[in-house]
């Protein structure tokens, strides 16, 4: 059955309140999750506080002074810091989103930092995303053709390339997918929206010939419909797409192909 | 302890290729129940505190126990089409996962043919 507590192992501790900046007046409390799997105990929550005098607008901005001047073992992925790598996805006051685009002024008072939820987390907000990666590649998330390569590019006309608006610029952080109830439930069997979302983008790409594998092999009870239209991966996707458009869209594909 | 690959879990079986006709269906019932049931509404509401004479003289006009028919069998079928993706949601172990299902689809039909029976059996008493 679907498991509504969290395991002993999991359960969350008060953890280590660390000093206030001294001489500082603008200060924040940051609260975040903190698990070391090293030491064998249970997840725990710290708390620090940032001159927010001396700290950049940006969450993530918050991050990496902590990490660089109050607790080096404070760990985090980041990179682009632009909201293009998809990185540093993980939950900020209770949404799922990317720690660099999120602005500080967005979180009314303390920041509550935490993983991205029911994923295996591998030490503190780095959530384990193997199987996410794996669904992406099950997808087939290149172009498939039968017709012998053209001696240029496969071409594509204007309108047909519009089509791929709103989906070519997932940056699979994870957010829609780890927000989603289905995804939490039955996420070893359930694609998840990034997963089909990609999934859609290749279904009508206009020089994919792969059309009818795809479809076959989407067309799971399990696979593709574990989605209930619950909408919390449109809600909370930091780049602001619509992943459960593209898995009604996909819906729609699977009805027409047999009327 | 497994060393089966990353790629290897999310294939699983595969792709069971069927789930299209269930959720189409599903929803195409849910559809035609908004006219059905406000047909069963106004044919049954009716009916309340009438003597026994008009209530079987009701059901004994065929468009209405066709009506009321249709009514209980698309409603016990959505029903169990829409407790089947909600047992197939939270319960996760394959021998109460089994059980469930059977149970209330065994339900699902029992109680929607005892419906159909009832009706039927006052049309046809005249």
């Amino acid at each position: 059955m679907v498991e509504l507590t969290l395991p002993k192992n999991s359960r969350m501790t008060v953890g280590k309140t660390w000093p206030k900046p001294q001489g500082a007046t603008n200060v924040r409390s940051f609260k975040i999750y903190r698990y070391d799997p090293d030491s064998g105990d249970n997840p725990r929550v710290d708390t620090y506080h940032v001159d927010m005098d001396t700290c950049g607008p940006m969450i993530l901005d918050a991050l990496i002074k902590i990490k660089n001047e109050i607790d080096p073992t404070l760990t985090f992925r980041r990179s682009c810091r632009e909201g293009i790598c998809g990185s540093c996805a993980m939950n900020i006051d209770g949404i799922n989103t990317l720690a660099c685009i999120y602005g500080l002024d967005e979180v009314k008072g303390d920041v509550k930092i935490y993983p991205l939820p029911h994923m295996p987390v591998i030490k503190d907000l780095i959530p384990d995303l193997t199987h996410f990666y794996a669904q992406h590649a099950s997808i087939m998330p290149w172009l498939e053709t039968k017709t012998n390569t053209p001696e240029k590019e496969w071409r594509q006309s204007i309108e047909d390339r519009a089509k791929l608006d709103g989906l070519y610029e997932c940056v699979m952080c994870a957010c829609c997918s780890t927000s989603c109830p289905s995804y939490w439930w039955n996420g070893d069997r359930y694609l998840g929206p990034a997963a089909l979302l990609h999934a859609y983008r290749w279904l009508i790409d206009s020089r994919d010939e792969a059309t009818g594998e795809r479809l076959d092999g989407l067309q799971d009870p399990f696979k593709l419909y574990r989605c209930h239209t619950i909408m919390n991966c449109a809600k909370t996707c930091p780049k602001e797409l619509n992943p459960a458009k593209a898995i009604a869209e996909i819906k729609k594909m699977m009805v027409e192909r047999t009327l | 302890m497994s060393y089966k690959t990353d790629m290897g879990r999310v294939i699983g079986l595969g792709s069971a290729k069927q789930g299209a006709e269930h959720w189409f269906g599903e929803r195409l019932k849910a559809v035609a129940m908004i006219p059905l049931t406000l047909a069963f509404l106004c044919i049954v509401a009716p009916l309340i505190g009438e003597s026994y004479e008009t209530v079987v003289a009701t059901f004994q006009n065929p468009l209405k126990a066709i009506l009321v028919i249709l009514f209980l069998l698309v409603t016990f079928k959505h029903l169990e089409e829409g407790l089947q993706v909600v047992i197939e949601d939270y319960v996760h172990g394959k021998g109460a996962l089994l059980t469930l299902l059977i149970v209330t689809k065994l339900g699902c039909w029992a109680f929607g043919l005892a419906g159909i029976f009832a009706v039927a059996k006052i049309a046809f008493s005249g």
